[in-house]
């Protein structure tokens, strides 16, 4: 069995879950079809409801 | 491109060859600071033998010149002028490692965060602050040494309090990870809030069927242990070794080893006493209702349910999440039971959040259930067979005739939690509920190392949220448990001779790393702090405190930081 992953997406959610299986031991290719990843929360300024700073 | 200066050694020290890397960042540094000159300042600092100018020092290009020179030109220190050590240091440091040189003999001077960012409207002090900051970095450097990471071992077993939805859903996905699982239930059944329950909104599957399953597939693990009518009393250890004591029903301890604990030990409806005419018979909660379901016991003609009943207020000032939910689901499984029978919700706001969620509310209105907006001002009133409510649209009270009054109370922490977390020195909040690490960066860490958390034992949630969580949390005990060893940092506090064992540095510690120890000097006995490698974070905060020297956190000594102060001074 192959023991890599595909994660697709690279916003808030698909970076932690390829963080969290790298973290396990896994190797993971993370797709993301923009030309940086960070999705939505990259865009944001401060989030409710610590605001602190997205980036 | 750049041309590079060998310096004569200027250092006292010739065991010091410092390197320094001034990164442009792209236009990120060199857009607002001269970095060539920045570079050829750094060449005359005491100590330097080699300096370098990249575009980006973290590119592949920029980290094999960092390996070159320390191999070529014998570097002995590594000072890169760039971002920030807590998003590059460790980049840096591993191409020191693999260049051979001690990882600890890395420093960073944070030219971009602290400098070119915040003061691109004044370029020449910024210039003058960049220099100043690569100097004290230097000069730090120079009294750098080197250090082991420290490794400590890993049991690959984890604990879970709590078995409720998410506590089983956790403990069954780890049992499937193939790590060793020891549930801990303080009951007597599996199954928690949900034992309660009769239908789970949105979708109406039956709790009971639910929690079957659950137990069902937790008890076909053979690596998963259940221990019911159980407490845990005690915890001590860390990360990757926790030593836990667990009370069991017939008053026997016994010991547990694990790596990680995941904490799930849920929420209680509150019981509202005194509030609305409640008395468990005529005024009933939902959860009282709930359980009429499961009896097939409900009956009622005229039912009046009342949202937000110790939620809100001043004494519990959160929204519990999901008592709109449970009221509407429950509206409409009244209707369905007695089909004639008229339900009456009298609501401050209605949370239906989602989108099957909000559908339920449509169907609710559809069938005939009743909502009414009620003034906090002018709580109803519950009398004998009837609720008086104030309609604020008509200046009037009105009065609804009924012979059942449900209140909506909110989930609340269950006794004990604060016991508990004292035990694991974990943080609550004002409601006793226990608090993540980072509500957005970590909502299922603890601060603590290897503790985790899921389900309401957080905050009031619905079942498919407490599941999603406990298997979340369980991927986060696998983040842990699935290294060979734990390595941390080697920049811990360390205590000197001189510490006399006053203890001013004990009670401060947050991370509870320093205790007490007798030791044996010329026959005497004598007293000192002692620091637990594993659970010290290197915060400082001890080192800050001892006014003897007694205790000083590594990478960050008194002559380290003095070397700093003066070369900062220097310029004054
Ligand atoms: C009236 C009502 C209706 C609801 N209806 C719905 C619905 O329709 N849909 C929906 O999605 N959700 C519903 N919920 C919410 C649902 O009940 C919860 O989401 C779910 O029970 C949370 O599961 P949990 O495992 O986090 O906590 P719990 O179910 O509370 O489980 C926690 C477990 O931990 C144990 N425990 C506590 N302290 C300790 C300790 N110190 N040591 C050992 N064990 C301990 C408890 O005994 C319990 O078994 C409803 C809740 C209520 C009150």
């Amino acid at each position: 069995m192959n023991r890599d992953v595909l994660v697709i997406g690279g916003g808030i959610a698909g970076i932690q879950a390829s963080l969290d299986l790298a973290e396990m031991g896994f190797k993971v290719h993370l797709v993301e079809r923009l030309p940086s990843i960070g999705g939505k929360m990259a865009q944001l300024d401060k989030t409710f409801p610590t605001n602190d700073c997205a980036l | 491109m750049q041309e590079h200066t060998e310096k004569a050694m200027k250092s006292h020290n010739p065991e010091v060859r410092v390197g320094v890397f001034v990164c442009h960042c792209g236009s990120n540094i060199a857009g607002y600071l001269d970095c060539p000159a920045l570079t050829e300042y750094a060449a005359t600092l005491p100590g330097v033998v080699y300096v370098k100018n990249n575009l980006y020092t973290c590119s592949e290009a920029g980290i094999a010149e960092i390996k070159s020179a320390i191999q070529e030109r014998g570097l002995t220190r590594v000072v890169v002028a760039s971002c920030s050590p807590r998003t590059h240091m460790p980049l840096f440091k591993s191409a020191c490692a693999e260049a051979g040189l001690n990882p600890y003999l890395f420093e960073m001077a944070n030219i971009r965060d602290q400098c070119s960012w915040v003061h691109m409207q004044e370029k020449e002090m910024a210039q003058e602050k960049a220099m100043d900051l690569i100097r004290m970095a230097v000069a730090k450097a120079t009294f750098l040494e080197p250090q082991q990471d420290i490794e400590a071992s890993v049991v690959r077993n984890a604990l879970v309090i709590g078995g409720g939805v998410a506590g089983l859903s956790a403990a069954i996905a780890m049992a499937d990870m193939g790590i060793n699982v020891v549930l801990v239930e303080r009951e007597a059944e599996l199954g928690g809030l949900l034992r309660r329950v009769n239908r789970i909104a949105p979708r109406g599957d039956s709790a009971a069927e639910r929690i079957q399953e659950l137990v069902k597939e937790a008890a076909g693990r053979a690596n998963l242990r259940i221990l019911l009518r159980s407490e845990v009393t005690a915890v001590s250890g860390v990360i990757g070794n926790y030593e836990v004591t667990v009370r069991e029903a017939e008053g026997t301890e016994r010991q547990e080893l694990v790596g990680c604990i995941v904490v799930a030990t849920g929420a209680v409806p509150f019981r509202p006493e005194g509030l609305f005419g409640y008395n468990g018979e005529t005024v009933i909660t939902q959860i009282e209702l709930e359980e009429k379901f499961r009896a097939g016991t409900l009956n009622a003609r005229s039912v009046v349910m009342i949202q937000c009943v110790g939620a809100r207020s001043p004494e519990r000032a959160y929204c519990s999440r999901i008592c709109c939910l449970t009221a509407v689901k429950n509206a409409l499984a009244i209707k369905e039971t007695i089909p004639d029978a008229h339900v009456h919700i009298l609501y401050r706001d209605i949370q239906m959040y989602g989108m099957e969620n909000e559908k339920l509310l449509w169907d609710a209105r559809g069938k005939g259930v009743r909502f009414d907006v009620y003034d906090v001002d002018r709580p109803p009133v519950v009398r004998h067979g009837v609720v008086e409510v104030y309609q604020p649209l008509l200046g009037e009270v009105e009065e609804v005739p009924c012979d059942l009054v449900v209140l909506s109370t909110p989930l609340v922490a269950p006794e004990g939690a604060t016991a508990l977390a004292n035990l694991m020195r974990i943080a609550t909040d004002q409601n006793n509920f226990f608090m993540e690490a980072h509500a957005k960066l970590r909502p299922l860490d603890f601060a603590t190392d290897g503790i985790f958390l899921c389900g309401t034992a957080r905050y009031p949630a619905t079942v498919a949220e407490a599941q999603a969580q406990g298997l979340g949390a369980a991927s986060r005990v696998g983040t842990v448990l699935f290294k060979e060893k734990l390595v941390t940092s080697a920049l811990v506090s360390q205590v000197t001779e001189r510490c006399d064992g006053c203890g001013y540095c004990i009670e401060l510690c947050p991370y509870g790393a320093l205790s007490l120890e007798e030791y044996e000097k010329d026959g005497v006995m004598r007293r000192r702090a002692r620091s637990d490698k594993i659970l010290c974070k290197g915060c400082g905060l001890c080192a800050a405190t001892c006014p003897k020297g007694g205790v000083v956190v590594l990478g960050f000594t008194r002559k380290q930081l003095e070397a700093q102060v003066d070369a900062a001074l220097e310029a004054v």
